[in-house]
C-alpha cells in the first residue's frame, strides 16, 4: 500500500483541516476552557459535534453503529487536533476506549458505545501505576467474589479519569506483578462505590486523575474479553494509544512549526527579516527533515496496524519514539526562534511546548519505545 | 492470477536458472562490485554470466525502454524485480554512473540518437562513465566552474581542470559541465560528453584519508569535442545537472534502494553488546533508520504520482547522509580495537575503519548538507531572502 492517503482518506483530511480549525481553535477550545477552570478540560459542545460528523465512531463497527474506519482515518483526525491543540476526548474515548470495546460483549457494547457514538459519554484508560509508562508490570488486583470482582490498587496519570463516564481498568486476576497473563480489563462505571480521584490540572491544562480504587464491587459483565487472558487485548489498546498520540504529536509538530516560520517572515532585527538568517534557515530546515520522517514513520505504523501486520508493533513504537523527538525539537526551537515572546502566555507558541511534553510522555516517551525497538529487534 | 502475479512468478523461475550462487552473497568490498567498461576485469566466471544473463533480457535496467537496451518494465514491474532480487539476495549485476546518473538526463535530455547510441552502450556495460563536474574552485559553488570550451564551428577545444572525478582513471568516457559563454553564469554552461582517449584528457588520483583514491584530478588541455557531443541545448546544461544532480542525491541518501541505512542494533549485538549506554545509543539510532527507512519508501511512492515536492530528494540527501555518518560513528565503537586495525585480514584490510572515514564525504559531495538545508529554506520554506 503506498504511504499516502487514499482519495478516501483526503477527502476526510479536507473535512476535518476545515472543522477543527473552524471550532476547535486555539482561542475559542484550549484558552477558552483553560481561563474558565473547567473541570473536564474540555468542551461538550465540541465533543457533540464530533459526534454529529461520525468521528466518535469512527473505529467502532458498522453493526454497533459506527463507520469501521481503521488508525490511518483516526490519525487523520487526531493529527488536526494536534494541530489546534483542541482540548477533546477523542484519542482516549473514540481510540483507545472503542478499541477495548470492541472486543467486548453486545450487553458491554450496548451499555457503553451509543453513549459515546452520540458525543454524550466519554471513556477513560486506567493502565499505569506510576509517574513512567510501564504496562509490562500491573499491581492492582481484581478478585473474584461472588458473580463478579473486587478491585483494588491505584492508577496514575488517567487523563480525563474523573469526567468519564466508564474507566477501562487494566488489573490482575492471578498471577504475580510483572507477569504477562493473568490480566483482565474492565469497564468500570464512574458511579461505583469505591472509586476516589485525586484530579489534577496538567501543563498542558489537560485534565488527568490519580484513581484509587478500594474494594470496588464489579459485576461479572464488566469484564471485558477474557478473564486473565486480557494482556493482548490490553496491547491492542496501547498499540491504538501509542499511534493515536504519535499522529497527535506530529499534528503539534506541525502547528508549532508553522506558527515559527510565519514570524520568522514576520519579524524583523537588525533591519531584516530574521527568516533572514542562515543560522535560523539551517535550524528550520533540520526541524522541517525530521518533522517529514516522523509523518511518514507515522501513516507506515498506521497502515501496518490496519493491515494486521506482525511488524506493526516494531513499527509503531518506531513512530511514537520519532513523533516525540521530532515534536520536541520543533516546539523547542519554536520557542528559541521567538525570542522574548516566546516566554510570554499571550503567543501560542508555549502552548504547543506544553502539548507536546504531555503527550510524549502519554502512553511511553521516546526512551521507553527505544528500548521496546531493541527488545522487539532482539538485543 | 493477476498479470503482476504471473510476472513474478516468471521472473522468480528466471533468477532461479540464471542468478549464479556466487552472486546471492553480500557485497565484501569495492572489489566485489562489477563495473563494466572496456577495460573492466571480471572477478569471477559467475560475475560475467551474471551479467551477460541481465543485458540479454534488459534486465540492468529494468524500467528503461527495449529500444534503449531495458526491459521496459513498468514501476510496478520494476518493483516486483527489486523485490524478487532481494529476496534471493542477488547482487546487482551491474554498478553504473551511467545507469544512476547520465542515463536519467539522456533519457529526458537527449537526442533519439543520443539515446539509442549512448544509453544502449550503457544497459550493456560496456563503457564505464565519470562524472566532470566539481573544479578546485567551484565546489558547492559549482555554477562558478571556469573549464572553458571555445567555439570552432563544428568543434569545441575543451580547456580546464575538474576535480572529484569518481573513478575517472577507470572510466571511458566522462559527462562534463564546460563553459561555452563567459558572459552568462547560469545560462553559459553546457553538457558534453567526451571519450577519456581523447588526447589531451590526463587523470592523476587524489589519495584520500581512506588511503583509497577513488577520485581523481582531471585535466583537458585542448581537448577536441565534437558538437553532436551536446545533451541538450547550447548553454543550458545547468538544467541538465540540475536534473542529474536529483538522482545523484537520492542515490547518495540510499532512498534508491539501498539497504546501507537499516537498522543496526540487531547486527552489532551478535558479536555481544556489553554496555547498555551503547546498547541505548544503538536503539536511538535504529528509531531514526527505521524512521528514515518509512521516509524513503514514502518519497519514492508519492514520487510516482507526481505528489512530492521537487525539493524533497534534498532533504532526503540531507537527513539520510546524517544519519550514515551516525551509523559508522556506532559501528566503529561497537567494533572497538577491532575496527581500528589497518591492514588485517581479520578487518578485510580495514574495511570499518576505511568505510568509516568514506562515510565523511557523504555530506560534502553531491551538495553538502549546508547547501541542502539552503535549498529547503528556500525552494520548500519560502524563507526570505534564502
Amino acid at each position: 500500500m503506498p504511504l499516502y492517503h487514499t482519495d478516501d482518506q483526503a477527502m476526510l483530511a479536507d473535512t476535518v483541516t476545515g472543522f477543527m480549525a473552524d471550532e476547535g481553535g486555539i482561542k475559542q477550545q484550549l484558552r477558552h476552557f483553560r481561563d474558565i477552570n473547567c473541570q473536564d478540560g474540555f468542551g461538550h459542545g465540541l465533543w457533540k459535534q464530533f459526534a454529529e460528523m461520525g468521528l466518535t465512531g469512527m473505529l467502532a463497527s458498522e453493526a454497533d453503529g459506527g463507520l469501521a474506519m481503521g488508525h490511518v482515518e483516526a490519525g487523520i483526525v487526531l493529527k488536526e487536533i494536534g494541530r489546534n491543540l483542541t482540548p477533546s476526548p477523542f484519542l482516549t474515548t473514540s481510540v483507545m476506549g472503542v478499541t477495548a470495546l470492541s472486543d467486548g460483549s453486545d450487553d458491554l457494547r450496548g451499555r457503553w458505545l451509543p453513549g459515546v457514538l452520540a458525543g454524550d459519554s466519554v471513556l477513560a484508560v486506567a493502565v499505569d501505576e506510576g509517574p513512567k509508562h510501564r504496562p509490562e508490570r500491573i499491581a492492582a488486583r481484581a478478585e473474584k467474589a461472588g458473580n463478579g470482582f473486587r478491585l483494588s490498587g491505584n492508577k496514575a496519570f488517567v487523563v480525563q479519569g474523573a469526567s468519564a463516564d466508564a474507566i477501562i481498568v487494566a488489573a490482575r486476576t492471578s498471577g504475580s506483578d510483572s507477569d504477562v497473563d493473568g490480566i483482565t480489563l474492565f469497564a468500570v462505571p464512574k458511579d461505583a462505590a469505591g472509586i476516589s480521584h485525586e484530579n489534577l490540572r496538567l501543563v498542558d491544562s489537560a485534565m488527568a486523575s490519580n484513581i484509587r480504587f478500594d474494594n470496588v464491587e464489579l459485576d461479572g459483565d464488566c469484564v471485558i474479553g477474557d478473564v486473565d487472558g486480557g494482556r493482548a487485548l490490553l496491547n491492542k489498546v496501547l498499540n491504538a494509544g501509542r499511534i493515536g498520540a504519535a499522529a497527535e504529536l506530529t499534528g503539534v509538530g506541525q502547528g508549532s512549526f508553522d506558527v515559527t516560520t510565519a514570524y520568522l517572515k514576520t519579524r524583523k532585527q537588525f533591519g531584516k527579516l530574521i527568516g533572514e538568517f542562515q543560522a535560523l534557515q539551517h535550524r528550520a530546515a533540520h526541524c522541517y527533515s525530521e518533522l517529514e520522517i516522523a509523518a511518514a514513520a507515522v501513516i507506515k505504523a498506521q497502515q501496518l496496524l490496519d493491515g494486521g501486520s506482525e511488524k506493526a508493533e516494531l513499527m509503531v513504537s518506531v513512530a511514537k519514539a520519532k513523533a516525540a523527538l521530532a515534536c520536541n525539537l520543533s516546539v523547542r526551537e519554536g520557542v528559541q526562534m521567538h525570542g522574548g515572546v516566546g516566554m510570554t502566555d499571550e503567543y501560542d507558541i508555549g502552548l504547543y511546548m506544553k502539548r507536546d511534553r504531555s503527550l510524549a510522555e502519554f502512553m511511553g516517551d521516546q526512551y521507553y519505545h527505544a528500548e521496546r525497538v531493541a527488545q522487539l529487534s532482539g538485543y | 492470477m493477476s498479470d503482476l502475479e504471473s510476472f513474478r512468478q516468471e521472473i522468480r523461475t528466471w533468477l532461479e536458472a540464471n542468478c549464479p550462487a556466487e552472486m546471492r552473497e553480500p557485497v565484501r568490498d569495492e572489489g566485489d562490485v562489477c563495473w563494466g567498461g572496456r577495460n573492466f576485469q571480471f572477478k569471477n566466471a559467475a560475475q560475467k554470466a551474471w551479467l551477460e544473463a541481465c543485458v540479454a533480457k534488459g534486465y540492468t535496467v529494468p524500467d528503461w525502454p527495449r529500444a534503449y537496451g531495458g526491459a521496459g518494465m513498468s514501476p510496478a514491474e520494476a518493483k516486483v524485480w527489486r523485490e524478487e532480487c532481494a529476496r534471493i539476495g542477488a547482487r546487482p549485476p551491474l554498478s553504473s554512473f551511467g545507469i544512476w546518473m547520465l542515463g536519467p538526463a539522456l533519457l529526458k535530455f537527449g537526442t533519439e540518437e543520443q539515446k539509442v547510441h549512448y544509453l544502449g552502450e550503457i544497459a550493456r556495460g560496456e563503457i564505464r562513465w565519470c562524472q566532470g563536474y566539481s573544479e578546485p574552485g567551484s565546489g558547492s559553488d559549482l555554477v562558478s566552474l571556469q573549464t572553458f570550451g571555445e567555439d570552432q564551428g563544428d568543434h569545441w577545444v575543451v580547456n580546464g581542470q575538474k576535480i572529484w572525478t569518481s573513478y575517472a582513471d577507470k572510466a571511458d568516457w566522462i559527462f562534463c559541465l564546460v563553459r561555452t559563454d563567459k558572459a552568462n553564469k547560469y545560462q553559459g554552461i553546457s553538457f558534453l560528453l567526451f571519450d577519456m582517449t581523447t588526447p589531451g584528457v590526463t587523470t592523476k588520483p587524489i589519495k584520500l584519508i581512506s588511503g583509497n583514491s577513488p577520485f581523481c584530478e582531471t585535466f583537458f588541455d585542448n581537448v577536441v569535442v565534437p558538437k553532436t557531443q551536446i545533451v541538450g541545448d547550447l548553454n543550458r546544461g545547468w538544467d541538465v545537472a540540475k536534473y542529474l544532480l536529483g538522482h545523484e542525491r537520492e542515490m547518495i541518501s540510499g532512498a534508491g534502494g539501498g539497504d546501507r541505512l537499516n537498522a543496526i542494533g540487531a547486527i552489532v549485538a551478535r558479536n555481544g553488546l556489553e554496555d547498555p549506554i551503547l546498547r541505548a545509543e544503538l536503539a536511538m539510532f535504529d528509531v531514526d533508520a527505521l524512521a528514515y527507512g518509512c521516509m524513503g519508501e514514502k518519497f519514492l511512492d508519492e514520487a510516482k504520482v507526481g505528489k512530492a515536492h521537487p525539493a524533497q530528494p534534498n532533504m532526503m540527501k540531507y537527513a539520510g547522509t546524517e544519519l550514515n555518518k551516525r551509523r559508522h560513528e556506532l559501528l566503529m565503537s561497537a567494533g572497538g580495537a577491532t575496527a581500528l586495525e589497518w591492514d588485517s585480514e581479520r578487518t578485510s584490510g580495514g574495511t570499518p575503519a576505511r568505510s568509516w572515514l568514506r562515510t565523511k564525504a557523504n555530506s560534502i559531495e553531491g551538495g553538502t548538507s549546508e547547501v541542502m538545508l539552503n535549498v529547503i529554506a528556500k525552494r520548500i520554506l519560502d524563507l526570505p531572502g534564502a
